[in-house]
């Protein structure tokens, strides 16, 4: 590994970092030292690595453009090892930190030397927009080949393949007033809020609040702008009311001023986070924040021009070097060429003049600049050519020249000779579009700022924007429009904010800026060394120019088309040139083409954030019973049912061996038929009901009949959708006059809770009843098989004679000494208990029931034998044997429908419509494999005619099937057209494996068909 | 309370009228998870209240109110979102919604109270249940608690929108609970057994940076 | 995520407390077993879908458990009011804007005198 520790572009003095601090890193392999409040692109600049990374899609080689978000060529993949891998994080946003490791993004085998750049030399031609859609989409099935290689070529970043040792989490924010930037504006703004009591957030995606003051030339009350920036921040640090967020980025605006903010806590210290106190930190935090107000403050991003070889390393944007001089005290280059359209970028002149290194020359689109920014630079003596635009840069790793030439930019022509000038550095300033992408995400189009040259964010209600953000581009005016803005946010909430005492700022005259977007070549568009637009994308002005000549007019098709501002990247540098390019050549304005919609993210975020603590064991809420500890000790596996952990069977181990699934369901289903079962069914729904009215209740919404059940009795009901269609199923006892339980399947419990409130509050608000969940306060067991009569009898009071406590009756009393509601209902198809006792004391009844029943057999089983059990008696799963398509009759259950009860039920009327009285629908029936060895798949079709020409006609579908211990055969329920009138038949199944297997169809009850064995 | 009353509900006491091992809906998970302790830095302190009785009431706020003053000597909480809670604190009925209240008192009072109530409510269309078993009251307090509060639930826990005597059902984490503040110091959380070990664990993890420890 | 103003919790709560229920405003209708199978079909089945302003029922499931209806622009998604079960609307597609007055006031009244005959 090679070092480096000169840092030939670093000046003497100046910056905002601290020089005392020496940081070390490794880029690409090779050791680099930086400074303590470095970003990972000074650092790269400092050392003077030119090259940074290779192009998307031509492999060219690309150096840093700008200083902030916008970069769009200095993406890094992130990590000394595997775990701490980190994909595209923009070297100009990642503060370094001493042992730093980053690789460039693309470039295979490497930057240097790149494999793919051939491409790249071939020129357009070979990659016009579209070329992936044309050339590599045929045929299809070669997509996945090509892709790999492209991939490798293009390099995207990686996800690391080890487990993350961060952690990340939420927060959850609520203010008066969302400050969003932190620069001139946005500062005014906080403290003008802050002063007045609002709640108030500032946040600022960058290391340090101040935004553009950092690197201001100007001054504020006679001061560096800075030292008041630090001031602000200072009194703001101070305040209770105000939460300040560094290096926090604002990345989506959602509805109703919900705005999520990803804070990197740790990431200017390491790769992953430090421990303090023994406890790890928390690596980064989503910022989930609800304000009243936002005020946008989010500046502008400055406009490089569009010229040929603008990609090459050594061109960058103004701004981005001034920001490299000031702030970081490093001057990216020996020569500079500046090439401008407004006075505002002769700043970069200025600085780099001042950092004791050569200015070329300023290179000025319009005639005649008079501002005093131009004043000042012609009194250095730097040289002004006026009229003029660099059209093309030339170099290949780095800019050796640019040639310079005059140019009508309305014509859209080169009017004279090119001369070339010697440099290293061109930078380049078209213009300030305000950053409009959080506005945009509200849904607002931004308007055309035909005098600032920029589209301007629409706001919708309770949106603000201040200072560059709105196009206010001079200090003084963004410091009083940032406190404006406050002021307004805060009487929209009906509070008031006094005006504050802002800094003095120098008011420097500017001249008019002039439109220039592409510069003229002497070449035509299509035949000009590449233009680029977007440089994340490999975008050139060719391209939109060959797109609006297919046919593609609407910006938001050229945008699709050549993949102008996709990604990451997201349009913050070329999308106000891409769209000034598709106007020009559709001869229209810029505002009549229209801008695309910016969406989240506006920067990439972490997964780590955006999951925060809802992953691993606390990824979903898992719900358990009373009794789970024990099913956990006696070796249970387990069933996600919804959210609810369930035991699915209980595996014995026998001589070491343990038990599969098949065998324990086989020991498990015969210990209830033949001895005694105990199920932990406490995960039903149960609703407890009260009211004079609450049998009315049950009688419209069941579709059986209540009008007579007593008190001490319990039945079985259906509820329907009012289109007929079953959604759930459970039994109702009646513990008083005007009292009922309710029970629902496990998964339907919340959905009929709301259910009956939405009939009872929204249709029948008449009735006097009311629902309360009782689930969790009841536990519930049963006990089931022949034996759970003895059973039960040696640790209860109830009188369980078959006369006294018959089928579907419940009774009040102790079990095992704790109060106790049992009820006679079975889903096995024997004899069976339901214990219901307060949750708090399940785990001794339960427990008691064991003490007692191993002289039995006692068995606990699991969902899985349940399932077995209750399809060997025909009883249906609401949701696993209907689907929402399938009414009672389907089912057969006419037993269950009170056709004449004075009122219309809901569901009732549907019975009666066409459709679910045909006789073709699909009903439940049995099905008998005929080989009994078979266990037919769950889901699989059925078809009449198994040499029927494919496509078959399918029928129906298995919804339940399972091998019966007791049958010692396959057996599965499904649904079948017309299936209730073709008892006997044969149905086919044709299965993926090329088998057909064949099944009778048969009632759907296979073991006790009379029910003799729960009426005992 | 008429004869015929009687008979429209089933009043039942579901407590055992002897001593039997008795579980919280948190049992499991002080034996899986285990109960950090209580330091000299943790800045976040979980208490549990177990075994409390939990009724809720539903009706009409005049007559119920009446009826709850008469029993438990202060009245129903006059605002949505609030509560009321005796001198001593250990007794308190919350607002849940405008025709349901939760009523929380020392464990092994529910019954009796009901029986009261419902004499007092006398031919009143009200109902009650008894949800003791169905929840647990788990106190928070340290300086962190609102932080750790914040991580969890989308609702506003600033003193200016929860001020003491507020009580709320809201999200937290991906379930949901009713989250109250009775004193200045303490915030209450009233969590359905089936979540509460998702919930305890998340709040360990939510609070592991604030050393966070369980009492009891 | 919307911010909802829950009319009985007397405040705005986070959309993860609600659940939406569809077009507000459906009656039953009163006779079910007089519809003509038309009739009942557009009651099961037909729902509105306008640009602009659309009445919704909402439910605070995580909360008060009310059912309520909203207001709101499909288009801006701002919610133009919340209100209770029986109530009516003051923002709708002929008054964009808000009702005049006095007839929202006569509403209002009526509204209350319903649930004072309720209570």
């Amino acid at each position: 590994m090679s070092q480096s520790l000169k840092q030939p572009n670093r000046l003497k003095e100046g910056g905002r970092i601290d020089r005392a601090r020496r940081l070390s890193f490794t880029y690409n392999g090779k050791t680099y030292q930086g400074h303590a409040g470095d970003t990972l692109a000074s650092a790269l600049l400092a050392n003077g690595v030119d090259v940074v990374n290779r192009s998307f899609k031509y492999s060219r080689p690309r150096g840093i453009v700008a200083a902030g978000a916008e970069e769009p060529n200095a993406l890094v993949q992130l990590g000394s090892n595997e775990a701490a891998q980190v994909p595209n994080v923009r070297a100009t946003q990642q503060a370094l930190f001493d042992g730093l490791v980053a690789r460039s993004t693309n470039g295979w085998p490497n930057v240097q030397r790149d494999a793919m750049s051939l491409v790249g030399k071939l020129g357009g031609r070979f990659m016009p927009p579209g070329f992936y859609y044309k050339t590599f989409m045929a045929p299809a099935s070669m997509w996945m080949t090509y892709e790999k290689f492209i991939r490798k070529g293009a390099g995207l970043g990686r996800s690391p393949m080890e487990r993350d040792p961060d952690s990340y989490d939420h927060l959850n924010q609520h203010c008066d007033l969302l400050v969003i930037g932190a620069g001139p504006a946005g500062l005014a703004a906080a403290l003008t809020a802050a002063r007045a009591g609002a709640r108030v957030i500032l946040c600022d995606e960058q290391e340090e609040l101040g935004g553009s003051l950092l690197d201001s030339r100007e001054l504020l009350d006679d001061r560096p702008a800075a030292q008041w920036a630090e001031q602000a921040v200072a009194e703001l640090a101070e305040c209770a009311n105000v939460t300040l967020l560094p290096r926090t980025t604002a990345n989506g605006y959602h509805d109703h001023h919900f705005v999520t903010l990803h804070e990197r806590r740790t990431e200017h210290l390491g790769e992953t986070a430090p421990t303090v106190d023994g406890v790890r930190s928390t690596r980064s935090r989503m910022h989930r924040v609800r304000a009243g107000q936002v005020l946008l403050a989010t500046g502008a991003h400055e406009r490089p021009l569009v010229y040929a070889g603008n990609d090459v390393p050594g061109n960058l944007v103004a701004g981005a070097v001034s920001t490299y001089i000031r702030r970081y005290g490093v001057v990216p280059g020996n020569r500079l060429v500046l090439s401008v359209s407004n006075d505002h970028a002769y700043r970069a002149a200025l600085d780099w003049d001042e950092a004791g290194r050569e200015v070329v020359a300023i290179v000025d689109a319009r005639r005649h600049p008079d501002g005093e920014l131009v004043e000042q630079a012609r009194a250095r003596g730097i040289r002004i050519i006026e009229g003029s635009a660099v059209i093309e840069a030339k170099g290949d790793k780095r800019v050796s020249g640019a040639r310079v030439a005059t140019i009508d930019a309305e014509a859209f022509t080169v009017t004279g000779q090119a001369e070339t000038l010697a440099c290293d550095t061109i930078a380049s300033s078209g213009g300030y579009s305000p950053v409009i992408h959080l506005a945009s995400h509200t849904g607002a189009r931004p308007t055309w700022n035909e005098e600032i040259l920029g589209f301007v964010p629409s706001l919708v209600k309770g949106v603000h924007a201040a200072g560059s953000a709105r196009g206010v581009h001079d200090l003084a005016g963004g410091l009083a429009d940032g406190m404006a803005k406050a002021r307004e946010a805060l009487t929209a909430l009906g509070r008031s904010a006094d005006a504050i005492e802002l800094p003095r700022a120098d008011v420097i005259r500017e001249g008019q800026a002039c439109a220039l977007y592409q510069v003229p070549h002497e070449k035509p568009t299509l035949r000009a060394p590449k233009q680029f637009v977007d440089l994340q994308n490999d975008v050139t002005a060719a391209a939109i120019e060959l797109a609006t000549r297919e046919g593609f007019e609407s910006i938001e098709h050229v945008k699709r088309y050549t993949a102008m501002g996709f990604g990451t990247d997201q349009g913050k540098l070329g999308n106000i040139n891409g769209m000034a390019i598709a106007a020009r050549c559709l001869g229209k304005s810029i505002p009549e083409v229209g801008t695309t919609v910016f969406r989240p993210n506006y920067t990439p975020v972490t997964f780590g954030a955006i999951v925060g603590r809802h992953c691993r064991d606390l990824f979903d809420p898992e719900r358990y019973t009373a009794l789970h500890q024990w099913h956990v000790e006696h070796g249970a596996e387990f069933e996600d049912v919804g959210q609810w952990k369930r035991p699915w069977y209980f595996p014995r181990t026998v001589d070491g061996k343990k038990e599969s699934m098949d065998e324990a369901v086989a020991r498990e289903c015969l210990a209830v038929r033949e001895k005694v079962g105990i199920l932990d069914a406490s995960t039903l729904g149960k609703i407890d009901i009260q009211g004079p009215d609450a049998r009315e209740f049950l009688g419209r919404i069941y579709t059986n009949k209540w009008a007579k059940l007593a008190p001490g009795r319990a039945r079985y009901g259906l509820m329907c959708k009012d289109d007929g269609m079953l959604m759930d199923d459970g039994t109702t006892s009646c513990l008083a006059e005007n009292h009922f339980l309710m029970t629902t399947t496990t998964g339907g419990a919340a959905g009929v809770m709301e259910w009956l409130e939405l009939w009872h509050q929204t249709e029948w608000p008449e009735l006097d009843v009311t629902f309360t969940s009782v689930t969790d306060q009841w536990a519930t067991m049963t006990v089931t098989g022949p034996e759970a009569r003895k059973l039960l009898g040696e640790i209860t009071d109830i009188d369980l004679d078959r006369d006294a406590f018959k089928f579907m009756d419940w009774r009040e009393g102790k079990v095992a000494d704790v109060p106790a509601r049992v009820f006679r209902i079975s889903f096995t198809g024997e004899l069976a208990y339901e214990i219901n006792v307060q949750a708090n004391y399940a785990m001794h009844v339960w427990k008691t029931l064991f003490e007692h029943g191993e002289k039995y057999g006692l068995t606990p089983y699991g969902t899985e034998t349940m399932h077995v059990l209750r399809a060997e008696k025909g009883f249906i799963i609401a949701g696993q044997d209907t689907d929402g398509s399938v009414t009672p009759e389907d089912l057969g259950m006419q037993w269950a429908i009170g056709y004449d009860k004075p009122n219309s039920w809901v569901g009732k009327r549907a019975l009666s419509r066409p459709d679910t009285r045909r006789t073709d629908r699909k009903q439940l029936v049995g099905l008998r494999p005929k080989d009994p060895s078979v266990v037919l798949e769950e889901g699989a079709q059925i078809v009449f005619d198994p040499d029927h020409a494919i496509p078959m006609p399918m029928v129906g579908h298995v919804t339940s099937s399972y091998y019966s211990p007791t049958l010692k055969s396959g057996f599965a329920l499904a649904v079948v057209k017309g299936g209730h009138q073709r008892m006997g038949e044969t149905v086919y199944l044709p299965m993926v494996d090329g088998k057909t297997h064949a099944a009778e169809i048969v009632g759907t009850i296979f073991v006790d068909p009379k029910g003799e064995r729960q009426n005992v | 309370m008429s004869e015929q009353t009687a008979t429209w509900y089933n009043l039942y006491d579901a407590r055992p009228q002897v001593e039997v091992p008795a579980e919280s809906p948190l049992a499991w998970s002080y034996h899986h998870s285990g109960r950090p302790a209580v330091g000299e830095k943790s800045r976040v302190v979980l208490r549990e209240r177990d075994m409390a009785g939990h009724l809720i009431l539903r009706g009409g706020a005049i007559v119920l109110d009446e009826a709850v003053r008469q029993v438990l000597g202060f009245g129903l909480p006059g605002r949505p979102n609030t509560l009321t809670r005796d001198e001593s604190g250990e007794r308190s009925v919350q607002w849940l919604s405008p025709d349901e209240w939760l009523v929380i008192v020392p464990g092994g009072e529910e019954f009796a109270l009901e029986k009261r109530l419902r004499e007092a409510l006398g031919d009143a269309h009200t109902a009650i249940v008894n949800v003791s078993g169905g929840q647990t009251l788990i106190e928070l307090s340290g300086e962190k608690a609102r932080e750790l509060l914040m991580k969890s639930t989308p609702y506003d826990v600033h003193p200016e929108a929860f001020p003491v005597g507020k009580g709320v059902t809201t999200v937290f984490a991906k379930a949901n609970l009713i989250l109250r503040r009775p004193t200045e110091e303490r915030w209450e959380l009233v969590l359905r057994r089936s979540f509460a070990d998702y919930l305890y664990r998340w709040i360990l993890d939510a609070g592991a940076e604030y050393a966070i420890g369980v009492e009891g | 995520m919307f911010l909802i103003y829950c009319p009985y919790c007397e405040e705005h709560r986070e959309e993860e407390e609600f659940h939406p229920k569809g077009q507000a405003h459906i009656a039953r209708p009163a006779d079910p077993e007089a519809c003509s199978d038309e009739e009942w079909g557009d009651y099961l089945f037909f729902r509105d879908n306008p640009r602009g302003i659309h009445h919704e029922l909402w439910v605070h499931a995580v909360g008060c458990r009310k059912f309520f209806n909203i207001t709101r622009n499909t288009v801006s998604y701002e919610i133009l009011e919340t209100y209770r079960m029986g109530e009516q609307p003051r923002f709708t597609a002929e008054y964009p804007e808000g009702k005049p007055a006095e007839k929202k006031s006569a509403a209002a009244k009526e509204v209350a005198q319903q649930e004072g005959v309720k209570a």
